[in-house]
């Protein structure tokens, strides 16, 4: 026990020795904290939009004006043909072509239906789709306001059959705002950053510099050892985790709905894991390029494949089963559920128990491959 | 000349010794690439839907069964009354609640209109908002099918067409991006830690005394990671092709002089960051832990950068991933010429030129 406090002293010191160290451990993670939320949203509006109208008629014209003021798009420019329009979408000034045909009011009329052309640019996934989605939501609103369907639509009402109405609400995030969702995700992905990179790095330095077989040759127990490693790492993520939820609170105003102790008492559970994952890495890595790209390979891993900021459910089975492996998939949902929505210890339960197995599986591994001899 | 020649062979063999080392700095972001290649997408689906079903008739049965055959949802049946919904969504599973009310099709037929609920756990916004759009979708088809009189006789109809993504391939979504990202942090790691590691060891001491001009030492570490990063580049535009079928559409000469600008810009950025700092561990930290968050958004792949707000836009301009990002999209997958980004590769040559005067400046030649 005595040379447990001693070797915390020691790890202690170091710690607060090297100024840059402490700044990249609390300073730089809470700045980001403060600042890349902001940039975390995936509403999407001011759609860049070109029109090729052919038809120059008063439907095309009405048509073209209510897209306008929809408030979704911004037409950027009304091109004479479709190529032209096409070196907007290259150039990447414009998200979409609308293309009205030469025609088109008079087919509306003749025919009661006409097609007009959309081009998305397709390898922005998510604006393409969300602009066609707009668009045809703002053709349909244009489609029930045709004056020749108004007068249509007198009569189905005398006659109204089969309207299926539809109400919907968004419980927990009433306004559906994202900082809700990507706050807490931040946080949770600077703590895991901090325990990863950081016990993976401090121990495979000690052997790179050779101060390892120092201690080795002591009388120091291999626990004694490791624990005065993880231990100074648990308190300043649990200090910066601390930190992280004033943060929150303050800046984007929010506050656990659920217990705090209950988020604390995962949050420690979740810090013995990660920590018996940087010790893990670094048993087995000899230098500390090692440990970190080994560190960065997990740790991006992580980030886009545990539901941090992509959704898990979305890819396929086997990707979904590799985000099962990640303890920050199970870390980052009972956080969302304990803070948005005020989750309880019975709701919590399973990912807790998930949570578990991996701080005692990491850290018996990590523990059972370090030797004290080579 | 020779001098350098040598120089680079010695930091060749440095590299070549510890394949270990080797393997891990090429081997792991290639597998990066293939595995977010194959996992990521953008499209919503899978989604854990409850179907509270009070009515159980023909038009529910039939609405259910609709929405069995998409393969967004993942539906839940079961009966329950509201106090039960909180408790539902709190348990964390089911992301979206369909209500429909006790005599749903009786009051469809005799008033006309009946009402169906949605409710949706709101934390995730994004997939809230698709899930609502996706039932409106299929509830308004069903609903011109069974009651066509309901339909509009004038309708204007519109008929999409995907540009540059025909077949709808998700992996084109992101790859350019991932490859922006892992070939800026990988580079910048690799090159901050190999002036400081010999700072570190003291072997620096033998080369600034050495008949060496000091400014050499830093282009002979740039060689031989500028090679590798461009063999890396190589096997992971393989692997795009070959593998995720993301074509090259433009010309592969531009792609990779491009591609050896980014590199360069990225390894300029790893030896000023090597000049500044005194230990492998904070360079370590500075160019991996310190670079990743905000290399990751500022890319501009996952979040777009036209929502941010305009000081972040501003901030997003000094990452050079940025850059390369808009460039690899432009030139590899819309197949455009030089014209179109010759903006984006004046900014990285700039970029270049800074960085490495800066980190020639920080270049200390004198022990304190």
């Amino acid at each position: 026990m005595r040379n447990l406090r001693f070797l915390l002293q020691k790890e202690f010191r170091q710690i607060f020795r090297d100024k840059i160290i402490l700044a990249m451990m609390l300073g730089v993670p809470i700045i980001q904290l403060i600042i890349i939320p902001w940039a975390m949203n995936l509403n999407i509006k001011n759609i860049n939009l070109s029109v090729v109208d052919n038809d120059h008629s008063t439907y095309s014209q009405q048509l073209i004006t209510e897209i306008g003021s929809s408030g979704y798009f911004r037409i950027i420019s009304a091109d004479q043909s479709y190529r032209q329009a096409l070196e907007h979408i290259e150039n990447g000034s414009s998200d979409l072509i609308m293309e009205l045909p030469d025609g088109f009011e008079r087919n509306l009329i003749k025919e009661g239906r006409q097609t007009i052309g959309i081009s998305v640019d397709a390898i922005n996934g998510s604006r393409a789709s969300i602009g066609r989605a707009y668009l045809g939501s703002v053709i349909n609103d244009f489609n029930a306001n045709l004056k020749i369907n108004q007068v249509n639509l007198a009569d189905t009402l005398t006659k109204t059959q089969g309207f299926i109405e539809i109400t919907y609400s968004n419980w927990f995030n009433p306004h559906a705002e994202y900082k809700y969702f990507f706050v807490p995700g931040v946080l949770v992905l600077l703590l895991t950053m901090i325990g990863g990179f950081m016990t993976a790095l401090n121990i495979v330095r000690e052997k790179e510099v050779g101060t390892i077989e120092q201690i080795n040759v002591t009388p120091i127990k291999k626990w004694e050892f490791i624990l005065g490693k993880l231990i100074p790492f648990w308190i300043i993520g649990m200090i910066l985790f601390s930190i992280g939820l004033c943060v929150i609170w303050g800046v984007y105003g929010i506050t656990s709905t659920g217990s705090l102790p209950l988020l604390y008492v995962v949050a420690g559970i979740y810090m013995i894991a990660l920590l018996g994952f940087g010790l893990l890495i670094s048993t087995y890595c000899d230098n500390q390029i090692q440990a970190m790209f080994v560190a960065f390979f997990f740790i991006l891993i992580f980030i886009l494949m545990s539901g941090l900021f992509t959704s898990v459910q979305s890819m396929p089975p086997w990707a979904q089963y590799i985000s099962e492996f990640t303890p920050v998939e199970h870390f980052i949902k009972i956080v969302r559920m304990i803070v948005l929505k005020g989750s309880g210890f019975y709701d919590v339960l399973t990912e807790l128990g998930y949570i578990s197995i991996f701080a005692i599986v990491l850290n018996g591994w990590a523990i059972w491959n370090y030797k004290k001899t080579s | 000349m020779k001098q350098l020649l040598v120089f680079v062979k010695k930091e060749f063999k440095q590299v070549f010794r510890d394949p270990r080392t080797l393997l891990i700095m090429f081997g792991l972001p290639i597998a990066q690439i293939v595995l977010f290649g194959f996992a990521l997408t953008s499209e919503v689906k899978n989604i854990d839907i409850l179907i509270s079903d009070h009515s159980k008739d023909v038009v529910t049965t039939e609405i259910v069964s609709k929405i069995k055959a998409t393969n967004y949802f993942i539906v839940h049946e079961k009966t329950m009354g509201d106090q039960e919904i909180e408790k539902t969504f709190k348990g964390g599973k089911i992301q979206c609640i369909l209500i429909f009310p006790d005599g749903f099709n009786n009051e469809l037929i005799h008033q006309g209109k009946s009402e169906v609920q949605i409710i949706a756990d709101g934390t995730d916004p994004n997939t809230a908002k698709t899930m609502i759009n996706y039932l409106t979708t299929i509830l308004n088809e069903y609903q011109l099918q069974k009651f066509p009189s309901s339909a509009l006789r004038y309708q204007i109809r519109t008929e999409p067409r995907m540009l540059f993504n025909e077949e709808d391939n998700g992996s084109m979504n992101y790859i350019p991006g991932v490859m922006a990202l892992i070939l800026m942090l990988v580079c910048t790691a690799l090159t901050s830690v190999s002036i400081v590691k010999e700072k570190e060891l003291g072997t620096m001491e033998i080369l600034l005394v050495s008949p060496f001009r000091p400014v050499m030492v830093l282009v002979a570490k740039a060689v031989p990671y500028f090679i590798l990063s461009l063999v890396n580049f190589t096997i992971i535009l393989l692997l795009s092709v070959f593998l995720l079928h993301i074509d090259v559409r433009g010309s592969l000469l531009l792609l990779y002089a491009e591609s050896a600008l980014f590199i360069l810009t990225c390894l300029s950025l790893g030896l000023l960051i090597s000049n500044s700092t005194n230990a492998q561990q904070t360079a370590l930290l500075i160019s991996m832990m310190g670079m990743m968050l905000p290399t990751i958004i500022f890319t501009g792949f996952i979040f777009p950068l036209e929502n941010m707000p305009w000081i972040l836009r501003t901030v997003s301009n000094i990452v050079p991933s940025k850059w390369y990002f808009i460039i690899v999209k432009a030139v590899m997958l819309k197949g455009l010429g030089f014209r179109f980004v010759w903006k984006e590769t004046l900014i990285l040559i700039f970029m270049t030129v800074v960085l490495l005067s800066v980190a020639l400046k920080k270049f200390k030649i004198r022990l304190q």
